[in-house]
């Protein structure tokens, strides 16, 4: 093998020739061509961002379908197995199509910002990420609106979703689509891994991280631990389905539970892995607006990623009831009451930093604060079903509806509605309106809350789940119509956010770099940043480098406007994975087809499976193989060189 | 039936007794949580004096400010004390609701199929067992043991004022228990989704005082009465030949065991696994459109002349 080429790179200052030769080299070119081709995260992060928005108005509008059905007892306006789809549809939408995907755009897109990267360690990658995710949300819509979407709840548990009960396409759409999903989030986990342990500007050791960077980089690992779980259940399901194999059918010696152990070890730290980037958020957002530093940094990091190894120990409170020995629920009871630690760490956290700060309401402020309530509210409901006994009368009924609601809405949608608003300005140049910012919240915020607070009530009533309509008992009737009222008020505040986002696009008040004098390095670059984000990569010496010459850093200044030039090439620099010490030029890959074409190619080969069309499968996986020829068709300027050290 | 017959905030059975304690004491500590954290943030937040409102922020000066990390400390230590109770706590009820009874009064096989559930009742004699639907009949103050299968999908059996539930779930077989303190209706549900009537899954346990069970009992192991006038005997053949692909009536042809066995159909509260009360009226319409009332279900629309129908109801009428 060829020695690397050994280069020290020039340091110098930003200049108006260095930033034109950095252009010409970083920009996506117009058109539709760089539309298709284009590997920047940050148009990567945006098409994520949109879509998943896109995909949360979806399921919005299925759960409004559905709350029409329930605001009385005995109403007729859907059938059974439209209400059934829709409910499926509604969680797979939201947790696979909405939850993950948006914290996914948030992090491709203020990653390579937040540490002084100019990309992402494997840009392609990014790229074929966006794609396979696009074109798994289309295939799984594409069963939705024939009429087969999934039909058994989004943990889809045999033997019902087993051919015998369920001889549709359904089964088969979501069975597929899990495992072209999967993809998706496994190749862009990876590319978070590296991204977070080798592209950080030199200086950013691991104790300068972001949390929003913690969370982020743990929720990757986990899905690259939990995510093969998954895509192997609905595999085996897909092969029960269409080719007879056994692995869920008891007739043949399978059995039913290995399908729930399989879902939940994957599920559960799924769940965690969609809300610890946006607790992660929150940490670092909230502290800007108090104008303080975040209380206990580093107890914060480490519960982010405590929270993530007690989350890989807690998946059968899932299963309490199927009638496992006792002894292995106290376990499992003890992990997911002492999981409580971690997540109170960060309230406590959140809570001192508003204390000891001066906040300053902004909108953003108002999501992220009161993100804090309704995450306590659904902690301690998460903490009541932890107790085996007290979990055997309240699971499957609307208490765990509500519970999961005021966890995935208040831990996720809040803070990413909160990040908008604070990181909006950094991607357009201009603010979201604020005055309607307030509307926004206010009438989120209310409707949120009518919807789901009197939700627990219906539960300890006994309401089950997952049931088309339900007879009057005890005032079931009238705490139903109140969340259907709410849910309407709260999907009217979600409308506004989007028409904020459109009215502001236009006419929002221009913002500069730092329009919230916040402390990291993403408000180091313009607004909307350059194609290449850094014009010289920075050096960091301390958690705040643009509050320094405030708070003081920890010994030397950061450096911001004199750096390693890097333009002989598409580069960046990689450096080691603990004390972000300089290590190698990365040479980045060129705006590039073959992503694309991966992506369409695996789509024709799922899709020939799912019909079983042998022939669209073969060609499917011709264009793949081309895809990836193309992709890894050596070129000299991808060769890596090494800095000369010293 | 209480006007809330699924809550479980209340007992009527040593079983959920031993939880109503424990689920209050979660629930109240939830409560306070959710109170004390409210308070501390609007306080926290209160710190914002109005005229800051206008003022930009980055007027606002950063400061570095305290550590503040005796905030978490002491969060966590307040927080360690309930939340220690609460596993200690979940391990004794744990301990006192789990072991199925060793010498149970009753033993029954309940299995849950689409959309109804199947009870039976053992014995000693073969001749003595037999089977009923979506009521389950016990004696007041016994402990009832509950053996539980999965005869298609998986099923959740959960009578909340007496147990939490267990799954029935197919090639195992789990085992709950129940037992009632004073004679009443208790009404249960299917908790585990199951397709398209999973709504309609309901059963009632009925619990008696002993004599009142054992003359239930003893009628139940009764074969159906020969039918008496020439109307319930046309209806009889009826039965046999349609409602017998799937339905059981002991003592005639009807010998089908996919269905709920319908020897003594009027004893029940209920018909369709709760979806309607059993009075002539709503027989009929059950037994002509099942498919309008409860959309999805196994029996098909039976398209009987009125004749036809008037002859089964007099026959079915007379399943006592």
């Amino acid at each position: 093998m060829m020695q690397p080429q050994v280069r020290t790179p020039t340091v110098g200052i930003d200049g108006v020739e260095h930033e034109a030769r950095l252009h010409e080299l970083w920009d996506t070119s117009p058109g539709w061509k760089g539309f298709l081709t284009t590997v920047d995260h940050k148009e990567i992060g945006i098409r994520y961002i949109i879509t998943a928005f896109v995909f949360l108005a979806l399921g919005g509008t299925e759960a409004l379908l559905m709350r029409l059905q329930l605001a009385g007892p005995n109403l007729t306006l859907l059938t059974p197995e439209q209400y059934n789809q829709l409910f499926s549809t509604h969680g797979m939408t939201m947790i696979f199509l909405y939850a993950s995907p948006i914290l996914s755009g948030f992090s491709n897109y203020l990653w390579p910002l937040l540490l002084g990267s100019r990309d992402m360690a494997f840009p392609r990658l990014n790229a074929l990420s966006y794609w396979i995710y696009l074109a798994a949300g289309l295939f799984l819509y594409a069963g939705f609106v024939t009429g087969n979407g999934p039909n058994d709840g989004w943990f889809n548990y045999v033997p019902y979703a087993s051919r015998d009960f369920n001889p549709g396409l359904n089964e088969d759409f979501y069975a597929l689509g899990m495992v072209f999903l999967g993809i998706s989030t496994t190749v862009g986990a990876a590319n978070f891994v590296v991204t977070a342990f080798r592209t950080r500007a030199p200086g950013m050791s691991i104790n300068r991280l972001p949390i929003l960077v913690w969370g982020t980089l743990t929720a990757s690992v986990a899905n690259l631990i939990v995510v093969p779980a998954v895509s192997l259940a609905f595999f085996l399901l897909w092969m029960d389905r269409q080719f007879g194999t056994h692995f869920f059918d008891t007739a043949g010696g399978g059995q039913p539970l290995l399908w729930q152990h399989l879902f939940w070890i994957f599920g559960h730290p799924w769940v965690y892995a969609i809300v610890l980037p946006a607790m992660g958020m929150v940490s670092d957002g909230l502290p800007v607006f108090c104008r303080r530093p975040l209380v206990g940094y580093s107890l914060v990091a480490l519960s982010t990623v405590a929270t993530m190894i007690f989350g890989f120990g807690v998946w059968v409170h899932h299963m309490f009831a199927t009638g496992l020995p006792g002894l292995g629920l106290a376990f499992f009871s003890g992990a997911s009451i002492a999981i409580v630690v971690p997540s109170a760490v960060a309230v406590f956290a959140w809570i001192a930093t508003i204390r000891l700060g001066r906040p300053v309401i902004t909108t953003a402020f108002l999501f992220f604060s009161s993100m804090i309530l309704l995450f306590v509210i659904g902690g301690v409901s998460g903490f009541m079903t932890a107790s085996v006994p007290v979990d055997l009368q309240l699971t499957d009924t609307y208490f765990v509806v509500a519970h999961l609601h005021y966890v995935l809405i208040g831990i996720n949608v809040f803070p990413v509605v909160g990040a908008t608003y604070f990181w909006f300005p950094k991607m357009t140049g201009r603010f979201l309106d604020e005055k309607l910012g307030r509307w926004n919240f206010w009438t989120m915020f209310i409707g949120f809350n009518l919807a789901f607070l009197p939700m627990h009530l219906t539960g300890l009533l006994g309401m089950p789940r997952r049931v088309y309509t339900y007879a009057d008992y005890g005032g079931w009737g009238a705490l139903n119509l109140i969340t259907s009222i709410g849910s309407f008020v709260f999907a009217a505040g979600a409308m506004l956010l989007f028409f904020n986002v459109i009215k502001s696009l236009k006419s929002g008040a221009i913002a500069g770099k730092n329009p919230w004098d916040a402390p990291t390095l993403e408000w180091s670059v313009p607004s909307p940043p350059p194609a290449y984000n850094f014009a010289v990569i920075p050096t960091v010496a301390s958690r705040h480098p643009l509050w320094e010459n405030r708070i003081g850093g920890d010994g030397a200044l950061s450096s911001l406007d004199r750096g390693m030039m890097l333009d002989h090439g598409k580069e960046t620099i990689a450096t080691s994975a603990l004390d972000a010490e300089p290590d190698m030029v990365l040479e980045m890959p060129h705006d590039s087809f073959a992503p694309l074409i991966l992506a369409v190619g695996l789509s024709a080969l799922f899709v020939g499976l799912l019909l079983k069309m042998w022939m669209l499968t073969g060609i499917g996986g011709a264009i793949a193989a081309f895809a990836i020829l193309l992709w890894l068709w050596p070129t000299t300027d991808l060769r890596e060189r090494e800095p000369a050290h010293g | 039936m209480s006007d809330w017959p699924l809550s479980y905030l209340t007992s009527a059975g040593p079983r959920a007794r031993e939880v109503v304690p424990l689920t209050w004491y979660v629930l109240l500590v939830s409560i306070a949580v959710s109170l004390v954290i409210s308070a501390l943030l609007w306080r926290a937040l209160r710190r914002t004096r109005p005229e800051d409102q206008s003022i930009e922020i980055r007027d606002v000066p950063i400061e570095r400010g305290t550590s503040g990390v005796r905030w978490i400390s002491i969060g966590l230590m307040v927080s360690a004390v309930p939340l220690a109770v609460a596993f200690v706590w979940t391990l004794l009820t744990l301990a006192a609701i789990a072991g199925p009874p060793a010498h149970p009064g009753l033993v029954l096989d309940v299995t849950g199929r689409q959309w109804w559930w199947q009870v039976e009742y053992a014995a000693s004699q073969p001749s003595d067992v037999f089977a009923t639907a979506n009521e389950i009949h016990i004696p007041v103050g016994v402990q009832v043991l509950v053996r539980l299968h999965g005869a298609d999908v998986i099923h959740s059996f959960w009578v909340p004022q007496l147990s939490g539930k267990t799954d029935a779930i197919p090639g195992q077989t789990n085992t709950s228990w129940i037992q009632a303190d004073k004679p009443g209706r208790y009404l249960g549900q299917c908790t585990e989704f199951c397709g398209a009537q999973h709504a309609h899954m309901q059963f009632e346990v009925v619990a008696e005082p002993r004599e009142d069970f054992d003359r239930w009992e003893s009628l139940q192991r009764q074969p159906a009465a020969v039918p008496s006038t020439a109307e319930a005997s046309r209806g009889l053949s009826l039965v046999e030949y349609r409602c017998g692909l799937c339905h059981r009536v002991r003592g005639t042809a009807a010998g089908a065991v996919s269905a709920p066995d319908l020897t003594h159909l009027m004893t029940r509260r209920t018909l369709a696994a709760g979806t309607l009360l059993n009075n002539p009226g709503n027989l009929a319409g059950w037994v002509q459109n099942p498919q309008n009332i409860k959309p999805g279900n196994l029996m098909p629309n039976q398209f009987l002349s009125a004749q036809q129908l008037s002859d089964a109801l007099a026959y079915l009428e007379t399943l006592k």
